[in-house]
C-alpha cells in the first residue's frame, strides 16, 4: 500500500520503577494507511495507550522510548522537540481519552474550550472559530448549541461529555484521530451513537483513525484492520475480514473464544488460564506461552517474531501455519 | 410462614430528594426469585439496577411495597431478626477494591466476618479462610496480601469469597465483571456458575453486559427509568424481544461478525439519551425515544401485560 499517514516500526518503551523497570512495548510495529481505521486491541496492561501516547509525546515521566521510529506524514514524531509535537497534536492528529472528564476543563465553558484550540493552533480567527464550534457542536448532535456553548463540562450526561470530546479533537480537521476507549465508559446505544458519529466524520473527511479498544465487537465492526497486543508485543495483525475468518495467533483465538455473544447460552466455558503478565525483563521467549493450550519447548526458549503468513497477515506464533491449516 | 420463592419483591418503589425535588429512582417493580435461580437485570446506566438491589436487601428501605425475603417481610421484622437474615443476603460489587481496607490483609478482610458473628475460634476459622481461598480459585498465600497487590481479577475473587463466608442464600452480583477483562470474565462467571450450583444459591445478576446477563439468568428484568418495561425467561427475552426498548438495547450490541457472512454490522442511529429522571415524560416513558410511538403513548401509560408464558410486557403495542 503505498504512502502510509502513520508507521510505527519497532517501537520499545521501559518504565522505571523503584525497585525495577516495566517492559511495556517490546518491539511494536504497525501502519496506518490514509482515511483508514486501525483497531488496537488487548487486555489492560498489554501496551495499547502508551504506544499510542508515547508516539505524540505523551509520556509519563518515569517512561522512555528505548528505541524505534513512529512516522507521521514521513516524519519522525519521536526526533520532534516539545513545540513541533504540541504544534502537531490538536492541528494534525486528534486525540479522544476514554474519560472527557479528565481532558475537559471543568471550569471553563465547553464552548470556549472548543475554539481555543482553534486559535492556538492559527487554525481559525476568533470569530471564524465561534462560528465553527457552534457548527460543530450541531454536527455532534448536541440539541441547541448556541444556548449550549455557554454550559460547563459538568451540566453533561457522559455521552454528550464524549461528543464534546469528539468537538474539540475534530476542531482542527486532522488527518489522524486517536481514539483511547472512547466508549468504554458508555451505554451500548450511547457507544453506538458515538461510533455512528465517529464513522460520518470519517467519511467526511478522509481522516485515518487509530482506536484503541477492548471490545472485539467495537473493532471488527468499526476498523478495517487490527493489531492485537499482549505484554508490549504485536501478536497478530490483518485486515479485518482476515482476522474474523482466520485468525491465527492462539491468544486471538482464546480470546475470541472468551466473549460471550449474545444467543450463547448452552455454550461452554473455556477461559484462558491465569492473567497477563508485566514483563520486568525483556522478552526471550514466547509471552504467552503459560496461558497458551498449544506451548511446545520451542515456544518457552525462542521469541516468535511477528512474520507474515498471507498477504498482510502477520503473526508471532511458532505455530501460527498449523493453526491456519486446522494442524493443530 | 412457609413461602416457596426465597425473595418475592412487590410493587416496591424508592424515590431521592435531591436538592428539594423528588428523583424517581425505583417504579413499582415486582418479581419472584428462587433458590438456585438467577434474574439478571438489565438497563443503561440511572436505570435503578443498583437501587433495586439495594431495595431487595434492605441496604435500602422501600418507599413503596415491599420485600419478603423466604416468606418474611424485610421492611418490618425487628432489627435483631433482620441481622439475622442479612447473614443470607450478600452483595458483591463492581470495585472490590473500593470495600477492602487498603491496610487488612485479604484473609483478615475475609475472616471479620466470622469474627463480628462470633463464629469458631481462631484456628478454625482460619482454616474457613483458606478453604474460601481455595474455592474461589487463589493460593493460600493470598491471605497475607494487601488488596492493592492483587490484580482486579484477583480481587473480585477476594469480593466472592467474602460474600461466601456466611454461607448465604441470596447474592446480588452488581456490576460484578463489568471491570475485568474478557479472559478474565469468563473466569469468574464460571465460578459464580458452579458456586450457584454447588450452593443453591439465588442471585441478582445486575450487569449492563446483554450477552453476559442472557447467559447467566434464568429470568431477565429490563430497567428503564425505574420501570420493568419487559420481563421474560432469558430465552423468550432473546427470542422474542417485545418492548421497543428491548429492541434498540439489542440492536445495540456490536458482534464479532459471523466469518461465513463476513459482512460488518451497520452502525445504527439511535434516538436520543435517557430524559431526567425527575420528570418522566407522561404516558410511556420511553414514548420520547421510541420508532413506534403513536397518540396514546404520549397520555396513557402502559400497563405490564403477559403476552404469554410469563412474558410481560408493557408497551401498548406489544403482541
Ligand atoms: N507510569 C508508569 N509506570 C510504570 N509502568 C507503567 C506506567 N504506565 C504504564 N505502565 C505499564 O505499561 C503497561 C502498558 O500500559 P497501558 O498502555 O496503559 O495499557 P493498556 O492501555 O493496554 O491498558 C502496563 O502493564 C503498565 O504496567
Ligand atoms: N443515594 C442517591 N441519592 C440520589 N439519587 C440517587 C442515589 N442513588 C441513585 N440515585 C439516582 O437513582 C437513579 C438510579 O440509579 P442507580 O440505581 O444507581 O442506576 P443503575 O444502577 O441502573 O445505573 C439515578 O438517576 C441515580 O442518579
Ligand atoms: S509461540 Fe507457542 S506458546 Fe506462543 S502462542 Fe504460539 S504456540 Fe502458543
Ligand atoms: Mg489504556
Ligand atoms: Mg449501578
Amino acid at each position: 500500500m503505498a504512502g502510509h499517514l502513520f508507521e510505527v516500526d519497532n517501537l520499545n518503551i521501559e518504565f522505571r520503577r523503584s525497585d525495577d523497570k516495566v517492559y511495556a512495548v517490546n518491539g511494536v510495529s504497525f501502519s496506518i494507511g490514509e482515511g483508514g481505521t486501525l483497531g488496537i486491541v488487548g487486555e489492560s496492561g498489554s501496551g495499547k495507550s502508551v504506544t499510542m501516547m508515547s508516539c505524540i509525546g505523551l509520556i509519563r515521566s518515569n517512561g522512555t522510548v528505548k528505541a524505534g521510529t513512529a512516522k507521521f506524514e514521513g516524519h519522525d514524531l519521536l526526533k520532534m522537540n516539545r513545540k513541533q509535537l504540541e504544534h502537531i497534536r490538536g492541528l494534525e492528529i486528534g486525540v479522544i481519552f476514554q474519560d472527557p472528564m479528565t481532558s475537559l476543563n471543568p471550569l471553563m465553558r465547553i464552548g470556549d474550550q472548543i475554539m481555543e484550540g482553534m486559535i492556538e493552533h492559527h487554525y481559525a480567527t476568533p470569530r471564524d472559530a465561534f462560528d465553527r464550534t457552534i457548527n460543530l457542536l450541531g454536527e455532534m448532535g448536541i440539541p441547541e448549541p448556541k444556548t449550549r456553548f455557554r454550559n460547563y463540562p459538568h451540566e453533561f450526561s457522559g455521552g454528550m461529555r464524549q461528543r464534546i470530546m469528539i468537538a474539540m479533537a475534530l476542531a482542527c480537521e486532522p488527518k489522524l484521530l486517536i481514539a483511547d476507549e472512547p466508549t468504554t465508559a458508555l451505554d451500548v446505544t450511547v457507544q453506538m451513537q458515538i461510533l455512528a458519529l465517529l464513522k460520518e466524520q470519517q467519511e467526511k473527511k478522509n481522516m485515518s483513525i487509530a482506536m484503541i479498544t477492548h471490545d472485539f465487537g467495537v473493532a471488527t465492526n468499526f476498523c478495517d484492520k487490527i493489531v492485537v497486543l499482549y505484554a508490549g508485543q504485536v501478536m497478530e495483525v490483518a485486515e479485518t475480514k482476515e482476522f474474523i475468518r482466520r485468525p491465527a495467533h492462539p491468544y486471538t483465538i482464546g480470546l475470541k473464544n472468551s466473549i460471550i455473544e449474545v444467543g450463547q447460552r448452552d455454550r461452554a466455558l473455556k477461559p484462558i488460564p491465569g492473567m497477563a503478565p508485566t514483563l520486568t525483563s525483556p522478552p526471550t521467549s514466547c509471552s504467552f506461552a503459560d496461558r497458551c493450550p498449544l506451548v511446545t519447548d520451542r515456544c518457552r526458549n525462542e521469541l516468535p517474531v511477528l512474520r507474515q503468513v498471507d498477504g498482510n497477515h502477520m503473526v508471532a506464533c511458532h505455530r501460527a501455519e498449523e493453526v491456519l491449516n486446522h494442524a493443530v | 410462614m412457609p413461602s416457596e420463592h426465597l425473595l418475592q419483591v412487590e410493587n416496591v418503589s424508592k424515590r431521592f430528594r435531591v436538592r428539594g425535588k423528588t428523583l424517581h429512582a425505583v417504579e413499582n417493580v415486582s418479581f419472584n426469585l428462587d433458590s438456585g435461580k438467577t434474574l439478571g437485570l438489565v438497563g443503561e446506566s440511572g436505570s435503578g439496577k443498583s437501587t433495586l438491589g439495594r431495595v431487595a436487601l434492605r441496604l435500602l428501605d422501600a418507599d413503596g411495597g415491599r420485600v419478603l425475603f423466604q416468606g418474611h417481610d424485610i421492611g418490618r421484622i425487628p432489627k435483631k431478626q433482620l441481622r439475622e437474615l442479612r447473614r443470607d443476603m450478600q452483595v458483591i460489587f463492581q470495585d472490590p477494591q473500593a470495600s477492602l481496607n487498603p491496610r487488612m490483609t485479604v484473609g483478615a478482610a475475609i475472616e471479620d466476618a466470622y469474627v463480628i458473628h462470633k463464629i469458631g475460634t481462631k484456628s478454625d476459622r482460619q482454616q474457613r479462610v483458606e478453604d474460601l481461598l481455595q474455592r474461589v480459585g487463589l493460593p493460600p498465600s493470598a491471605a497475607n496480601a494487601y488488596p492493592h497487590e492483587l490484580s482486579g481479577g484477583q480481587l473480585q475473587r477476594v469480593g466472592i469469597a467474602r460474600a461466601l463466608t456466611l454461607d448465604p442464600k441470596l447474592i446480588v452480583c452488581d456490576e460484578v465483571i463489568s471491570a475485568l477483562d474478557v479472559s478474565i470474565q469468563m473466569q469468574v462467571i464460571q465460578l459464580l456458575k458452579e458456586l450457584q450450583k454447588e450452593r443453591n444459591l439465588g442471585y441478582i445478576f445486575i450487569s449492563h453486559n446483554l450477552a453476559v446477563v442472557e447467559y447467566i439468568s434464568d429470568e431477565i428484568a429490563v430497567l428503564y427509568l425505574g420501570e420493568v418495561v419487559e420481563h421474560a425467561a432469558a430465552e423468550d427475552l432473546f427470542k422474542k424481544p417485545s418492548h421497543p426498548y428491548t429492541q434498540v438495547l439489542l440492536q445495540s450490541i456490536l458482534k464479532v461478525p459471523d466469518p461465513q457472512s463476513e459482512t460488518t454490522q451497520a452502525l445504527m442511529h439511535i434516538k436520543g439519551e435517557i430524559p431526567s429522571p425527575f420528570s418522566p415524560p407522561p404516558g410511556c416513558t420511553f414514548h420520547p425515544r421510541c420508532p413506534f410511538a403513536q397518540d396514546i403513548c404520549r397520555t396513557k401509560k402502559p400497563e405490564p401485560r403477559d403476552i404469554g408464558h410469563g412474558h410481560v410486557v408493557s408497551c401498548h403495542f406489544a403482541e
